[in-house]
């Protein structure tokens, strides 16, 4: 899954079929390190809703491209606020966040929402359009692909999600875990170099998790995860990032972090 | 084309019976041929009967003459020939037509109406707005009633006098429950726009052109339109007489 289909420059039109084979590797956006790509920053971010309540104090937070972070902590802990952050959705009251070594701010907002897909937790949120085949081409057509190159993404990201021929498929009318699996189609076909996933799998029946487990450790993107589900942080992170009210309280290898029970317990979470 | 028809059905004179009947028989015979059952959509469209009795009052208050006037005590009621009149073919041109809206519905994906809909150039926000509606309605339905199942749920009833509360509570309840349908709705679609904003979408809706429409099926609908037109004219001349 690594781009070879990106490509800087966007057309101002969706409507012209000029499909051209974009077959060459770009950097990850013009103008940056190419090894940057895929590596997140965030340095002293604090941030306030509008009324009033503080939801995060001072996060530092780094990931390396391609490294596998969980991201766990109890509800209310500020770990959905920190991801709205990573492509912008919410801007910091304080600090900066930095994807693929640029800034996050009102110039570069649109390249980082192409670099960072971010994936609800629920799919009913995620998916608004009336078939999948729309759903998984709304980042291509809003990032101004031509429509054969639009096409192609859509394929391939319903290849890797395992949902191939889904194309015509109204989403209601899919199964949680296929609606999971859409989900992250929608934003694989914008060929992310990061990953971020609010609760994978929430809700999913034991073979629906499996799957999507099985599919989380075939991509080869920076994947940051929250999640509840601490078996799957067992199973599939190197690292794990523990939050509580608004802080990170713990941030090393997933071994040591789910072998220290007493410190498991005080931020409300347990072993696996 | 079913606009058009539509259209057409209703600019219909008063009491073209004749008129009416042709046009049921296009229906029938177009639901055969898509293999619905020709009573299919006439059963359906019984659903507007409700809407057909708004022009129940034209039958009384029609002047003479009367087919019918029945005494009851002080009242009087009168049945007006020419309200009559009026009432059956505004009944039937509705049932009409409504089959008509609902072959379109029964016989076109959802995804090829919004299609023809760009296709006949409607604004992208009133396409975008029918299709959130179209994608939503069902969520929204199953957030309802899964609230409604909870309410049922925990409204024991122990064989008291008195069980189930006053209307009043009941009604403050039911409101409530509106109330915080609509909040979760409102949150849902912040969501949405969230997860809308995460994929670049900046406040204009774009579209990938959906198939154009092919020439064979312009000369058809070119074709139908001209019949319409036809049966319309020949209508409104003949039709007050039939």
């Amino acid at each position: 899954m690594t781009s070879p289909f990106r490509q800087p420059h966007v057309h101002e039109h969706v409507h012209d079929d000029d499909g051209h084979a974009h077959d060459h590797r770009h950097p990850a956006v013009a103008g940056t390190d190419a090894a940057a790509a895929g590596r997140v920053e965030v340095e002293h971010l604090h941030f306030t809703y509008p009324d009033g309540f503080e939801a995060l104090h001072g996060i530092d937070l780094r990931v390396e491209p391609g490294e596998k972070v969980a991201l766990v902590g109890p509800n209310g802990a500020g770990k959905s606020t920190l991801m709205l952050h990573l492509n912008g959705i919410h801007t910091p009251s304080h600090g900066t966040v930095r994807i693929g070594g640029q800034p996050v701010d009102r110039s570069t907002i649109k390249r980082v929402r192409a670099e960072v897909g971010l994936v609800f937790q629920d799919p009913d949120d995620q998916l608004f359009s009336p078939t999948v085949f729309e759903d998984v081409a709304f980042g291509p057509i809003h990032l101004g692909y031509p429509a054969s190159e639009i096409h192609d993404r859509v394929e391939r990201a319903l290849g890797v999600v395992g949902m191939t021929g889904t194309e015509r498929r109204i989403p209601q009318r899919l199964s949680l875990g296929q609606r999971k699996r859409v989900a992250l189609a929608t934003v694989l076909s914008m060929d992310p170099t990061v990953l971020v996933f609010d609760e994978p799998t929430a809700g999913l029946d034991p073979r629906g998790r499996r799957d999507l487990i099985g599919l989380l450790q075939t991509l080869d993107q920076t994947l940051l995860i929250s999640t509840h589900d601490m078996r799957l942080v067992a199973e599939i992170f190197e690292r794990t990032v523990v939050m509580d009210e608004g802080h990170i309280v713990g941030d090393g290898p997933t071994g040591s972090i789910l072998s220290d029970d007493a410190f498991l317990t005080s931020h409300g979470l347990e072993r696996p | 084309m079913v606009i058009a028809f539509i259209l057409a059905v209703t600019l219909l004179p008063i009491g073209s019976y004749v008129a009416l009947l042709v046009a049921w028989s296009a229906i029938v015979v177009v639901s055969w041929s898509a293999q619905l059952g020709p009573l299919r959509t006439a059963r359906s469209a019984f659903f507007a009967l409700p809407f057909m009795l708004a022009a129940l009052p034209l039958v009384f208050t029609r002047g003479a003459p009367h087919l019918a006037v029945i005494d009851m005590g002080p009242l009087t009621v009168a049945i007006s020939q020419e309200g009559f009149r009026q009432f059956t073919t505004i009944a039937l041109k509705s049932w009409v037509s409504v089959q008509a809206a609902l072959l379109l519905s029964f016989t076109t994906p959802f995804h090829d109406l919004v299609d023809g809909l760009r296709e006949l150039r409607l604004p992208r926000i009133l396409i975008a707005i029918i299709s959130f509606m179209y994608r939503y309605l069902g969520v929204l339905g199953d957030e309802a009633h899964r609230m409604n199942r909870a309410r049922a749920s925990r409204s024991a009833d122990r064989g008291a006098t008195g069980a189930g509360g006053s209307l009043l509570w009941r009604g403050r309840v039911t409101g409530s429950m509106v109330g915080s349908l609509f909040l979760r709705s409102y949150e849902r679609s912040e969501r949405v726009y969230a997860a809308m904003q995460a994929r670049g979408f900046d406040g204009e809706l774009r579209y990938l052109h959906g198939p154009r429409l092919e020439p064979r099926a312009l000369i058809w609908f070119t074709v139908a339109l001209g019949a319409l037109v036809v049966y319309e004219v020949a209508a409104q001349i003949w039709g007050p007489r039939w």
